[in-house]
């Protein structure tokens, strides 16, 4: 579905940001990216999402090669504030992309009505993304995503903006919309919790300028649960595990 | 205490609280008239007139045609009138023009390179200096007077318009990109939207720029138009009716501010409330 091969960007040729990245992603898979502070994950997505023309390395998305935003592919930023339209309502804010989109009005309602059930937010799509919660702009912007049915949808840190209740909401909300639409997932996160919670397979970088440290699987059983999944043992351990990948060595300077 | 205030509050009935907020609104205006009209008819002096007699003077002037014409005499449709529309008509069409060309210079970093120094060179160009060549060029008619004001009011609309399209957020950029909205579409459904708050401030600006820019324009070479009838009046020694045509000026700048600003809120009733919901939360 989505293969990467050794990605290398630098912004100014002095500060290379991510050096050398390699990893792919299959069909139906949720995969998160973590890793400290300041190693890139934004930039990788940004290249993923083909906003970002990197330095170097290929990235392929349904076996083509990404230059430009390619189609079939959403995406859901941590600002919703600032990502979602202040000037138009809910409605209008998950209309917009679909309006560009081959498809009939009545479809296009259809799908608006839709996504705003899978998050829960029916009855809502009159107010102004500013009137509704962060939780609920997020789910809004989740929404927006998820009418546009896209194969892959990238998450950039989609749930560091909201309350932590709010934040195990979303984590459920979005392993339900992937088991109801099927939608491949990546997401990046500075949370190992969130990312052992939420994925298939987590991706482990390491710091600027950041290559793949490691690959974890994750075997826990589906529907996961927010209490029983996280006393887990094996959820325990697969979280030290990746604690432990990305803890900066002794003797290095702090990454935040 | 605290029960006390509560208390109070509930005993007040609905009148007292319209009267109480009508007082901070217009206590302020309503004392100064009061106090020009004791001071001025005390002094006496024929230079500063009460408003009682600029008001009674403002009547005859202007209120006093036939039923037929809903009262409004001669001097409205001569003078009045034409000054609305000249004002209207120039800082209309610095919208018109200031708009686009803002947009267009704000969507591109070369043209904006380009255009910027000679852009400042002409902004710094008082209006009412350039009069005696648009004379020569224009002649004496409106099209000289709208001219002047348009070339007044275009600089807010347009620079405002160049830094509201120009500081669009990455965010909302990034998202229409990332789902694929054509380009043609992101300038009416993204940028303009964004820019709005930006152009509407400097079109408001513009709007009490064009009121003065009348007014001037007025002054020289003109035979009609309320600036033209403050001086004549001044000229003649009819100082109340020089106090008149003030006191109407005032208005008009009062009422259309006021009309734009409810033209704003239907228009930017979202910016309001955005920016309300961020400061507050």
């Amino acid at each position: 579905m989505l293969t990467v091969e050794h990605l290398h960007h630098a912004y100014i040729p002095e500060h290379v940001v991510t050096s050398n990245i390699t990893f792919d992603v299959k069909a139906g898979e949720i995969v998160s990216i973590v890793g400290p502070s300041g190693c890139g994950k934004t930039t990788l997505l940004k290249a993923l999402a083909g906003l970002l023309k990197p330095t170097g390395g290929t990235i392929r998305f349904q076996g083509k090669v990404v230059q430009g935003v390619p189609d079939g592919l959403a995406i859901v930023f941590q600002e919703y504030g600032r990502s979602l339209l202040p000037w138009t309502t809910v409605d209008g804010n998950i209309e917009l992309p679909l309006r560009y989109q081959p498809i009939t009005p009545a479809e296009c309602r259809r799908r608006v009505a839709e996504s705003l059930q899978a998050v829960d937010l029916s009855g809502f799509g009159e107010r102004y993304p500013w009137q509704l919660s962060g939780g609920m702009q997020q789910r809004v912007a989740i929404a927006r995503a998820l009418a546009y049915q896209p194969k892959l949808l990238l998450m950039d840190e989609p749930f560091a903006s909201v309350d932590a209740q709010t934040r195990a909401d979303l984590e459920d909300l979005v392993a339900a919309v992937r088991d109801r639409f099927g939608i491949t997932i990546v997401l990046v996160t500075h949370d190992i919790d969130e990312s052992v919670y939420l994925s298939d397979r987590v991706i482990v970088l390491s710091r600027s300028p950041s290559s793949v440290l490691g690959q974890v699987n994750i075997e826990l059983p589906r529907p996961r649960d927010q209490v029983k999944t996280k006393a887990m043992q094996q959820f325990v351990e697969k979280r030290s595990e990746i604690a432990q990948m990305i803890r900066r060595p002794v003797g290095s300077e702090p990454y935040c | 205490m605290s029960t006390e205030g509560i208390e109070i509050d509930r005993w007040h009935p609905r009148a007292f609280n319209a009267i109480q907020s009508f007082a901070v609104r217009y206590g302020l205006g309503i004392a100064l008239v009061i106090v020009w009209e004791y001071a001025a008819s005390k002094a006496g002096s024929i230079f500063f007139p009460p408003p009682s007699e600029i008001l009674h003077r403002a009547v005859t002037l202007w209120l006093s045609g036939p039923p037929s014409r809903l009262f409004l005499s001669g001097s409205v449709f001569q003078d009045v009138i034409p000054s609305l529309l000249r004002l209207l008509g120039g800082w209309a069409l610095a919208v018109l023009v200031g708009v686009p060309l803002g947009i267009l210079i704000g969507r591109s970093r070369n043209l904006s390179d380009f255009l910027n120094p000679a852009l400042q060179f002409l902004r710094a160009i008082p209006g009412p200096a350039l009069i005696p060549v648009f004379i020569i060029l224009l002649g004496t008619e409106s099209t000289m007077r709208v001219t002047l004001i348009a070339f007044g009011c275009i600089w807010p609309v347009l620079l405002n318009t160049i830094e509201g399209t120009r500081t669009v957020d990455p965010v909302q950029l990034d998202t229409v990109k990332a789902f694929r909205i054509p380009r043609h579409a992101r300038l009416w459904r993204i940028v303009l939207p964004a820019a709005m708050p930006k152009i509407f401030a400097g079109m408001r600006v513009s709007l009490s720029l064009a009121v003065i820019l009348m007014v001037v324009s007025e002054l020289v070479a003109s035979t009609s138009g309320i600036g033209y009838r403050i001086q004549n009046a001044q000229i003649m020694f009819l100082l109340t009716d020089m106090w008149c045509g003030i006191v109407l000026l005032a208005l008009i700048g009062y009422t259309l501010n006021w009309l734009f600003l409810k033209f704003e809120d239907r228009v930017l009733g979202w910016h309001r409330g955005a920016r309300g919901r961020t400061a507050t939360s």
